[in-house]
């Protein structure tokens, strides 16, 4: 058995939960699909002495849409948002929740996982951001709404205090002129993401951007947003030219580390690639199209 | 490490290839340790260990899984199938006679893995295309054939498995 020794509690409801992580303290961990708990148990690299497992705890698994507002509980897996129809609705989500890993890891990884573990590579962050989600939070006194930006403060880093978890996520559904697009670049299915550009765009009459939102995944120690680029598109009619602008602010906004996944220079490539794929894809959705998705460059 | 004096064991209830199975278990105990070690059903295989290759693949409720990366109380009360599980009164599951027909394996290390990660898409996709059994097997990893006579075998089986 390669995880240190730890006790085991599985609670009945969300709120003997928290007050179990309120009692037992710091050194507690929540456990829900393990994806990426469980691997850094085994080799140790963390070694809680209680783990409190909240994997089946009733309703935060839902996904539903309400005055357009979309809600995904914090447990509700990869495969699970992929195959939603909120998912058919906006197609974004069905491409980054189909990519991430494998099908096995889809099966069991939460969003609420994704979000509370901020690895600056993780895909949810990253399109998180281009939706201006906000991230809800309970601890055994209450609940606050915290945007993903203020959210994740740093890589691994967030803003949840202790015996505090992620039960759900929220963020307006966006209006019917507005496309997103998600793309990542790994080098096989169960790795993290080299690279990945995120990019939603609402266009108004005559194809001009009334409003962006672009994000950068593996680029920082958090997301990128790329506020230059944006302010290049926002007011401005959709062309090649204007596209192109705004993907060399992206290069020089970005500042991606050189890790085992590439060289910084390879990096910035990629970046510039992987926005430029995203954009059309996601100004075609824009306009009313109905193109296919694809999570991973190509 | 501050544990009490005695491990922890925690019942747990599953059904493994139709069979109730009661046991305590330690709680690091990996649900693929349990199944080998624990109720000595070694055809699911550990491979990588680390979640990347795919030879542990189980299906816990009819979703495929990769037991190295579960714990074994995590899948109290669930239903579990592995490779032992496809093959009934000695005949072999149309997944398993298309991979021997088809030269699906050679040395055989990922097939248990392959064989459950097919049968999870073959469950939810009768019929699927090259590029839909392509994207169901990007978590598993075959290190001999290079994968044209795993796909070959699995639209094989799905043919045998419409036409029964």
């Amino acid at each position: 058995m390669y995880p240190a020794p730890f006790r085991y509690f599985r609670p009945g409801s969300l709120d003997q939960a928290l007050t179990l992580l309120s009692e037992l303290g710091e050194s507690s961990r929540p456990l829900a699909g393990g994806q990426t708990l469980i691997p850094i148990l085994k080799l140790r690299m963390d070694e809680p002495t209680d783990l409190v497992d909240i994997g089946r705890l009733p309703g935060l698994g839902s996904i539903n849409i309400e005055d357009g507002i979309i809600h995904i509980g914090s447990l509700a897996t990869h495969a699970r948002i992929g195959r939603h129809a909120v998912a058919g609705m906006i197609p974004v989500l069905a491409d980054c929740a189909n990519g991430i890993a494998d099908a096995q890891v889809r099966n069991r990884g939460t969003i609420g996982g994704s979000v509370s573990t901020a690895d600056p590579s993780c895909d949810w962050p990253t399109l998180l951001h281009t939706l201006d989600a906000d991230i809800v939070c309970q601890n055994a006194h209450g609940s606050r709404s915290v945007p993903i930006r203020e959210f994740i403060a740093d890589a691994y880093t967030t803003a949840l205090g202790n015996a505090e978890l992620v039960t759900g996520i929220r963020f307006k559904c966006p209006p019917e002129n507005s496309g997103g697009s998600y793309i990542g670049f790994k080098k096989a299915a169960p790795a993290y993401p080299a690279a990945a550009a995120g990019i939603q765009i609402t266009l108004a009459e005559g194809d001009v951007c009334s409003d962006v939102r672009l994000v950068l995944g593996a680029a920082g120690p958090r997301p990128v947003i790329c506020g230059e680029a944006e302010s290049i598109l926002r007011g401005n009619t959709i062309t090649r030219a204007n596209l192109e602008k705004a993907a060399e602010a992206i290069i020089a906004e970005s500042d991606p580390p050189s890790d085992i996944r590439g060289s910084s220079g390879f990096k910035r490539t990629m970046l510039h690639s992987l926005f430029m794929q995203a954009a059309d894809i996601a100004i075609n959705r824009a306009r009313g199209n109905r193109v296919q998705g694809v999570h991973e460059y190509v | 490490m501050n544990m009490s004096e005695s491990t922890q064991l925690v019942p747990i209830t599953v059904s493994v290839n139709g069979k109730t199975c009661q046991r305590q278990v330690e709680p690091r105990l990996l649900l693929v340790e349990f199944i080998r070690e624990t109720l000595g059903l070694t055809g699911t295989h550990i491979g990588c260990d680390t979640s990347f290759c795919g030879a542990c693949t189980v299906i816990v409720d009819g979703d495929a899984v990769k037991s190295c990366t579960m714990l074994a109380v995590q899948a109290d009360g669930s239903e579990i199938l592995t490779v032992e599980g496809l093959e009934r009164d000695g005949v072999l599951h149309p997944l398993q006679q298309a991979f021997s027909s088809n030269h699906g394996l050679q040395c055989g290390y990922c097939t248990p893995g392959m064989l459950m990660s097919s049968l999870a898409l073959l469950a939810d996709n009768p019929n699927p295309t090259r590029k839909d059994i392509r994207k169901q097997l990007a978590g598993n990893i075959c290190r001999c054939t290079g994968y044209q006579n795993i796909i070959k075998s699995i639209e094989a089986a799905a043919s045998a498995m419409q036409e029964d």
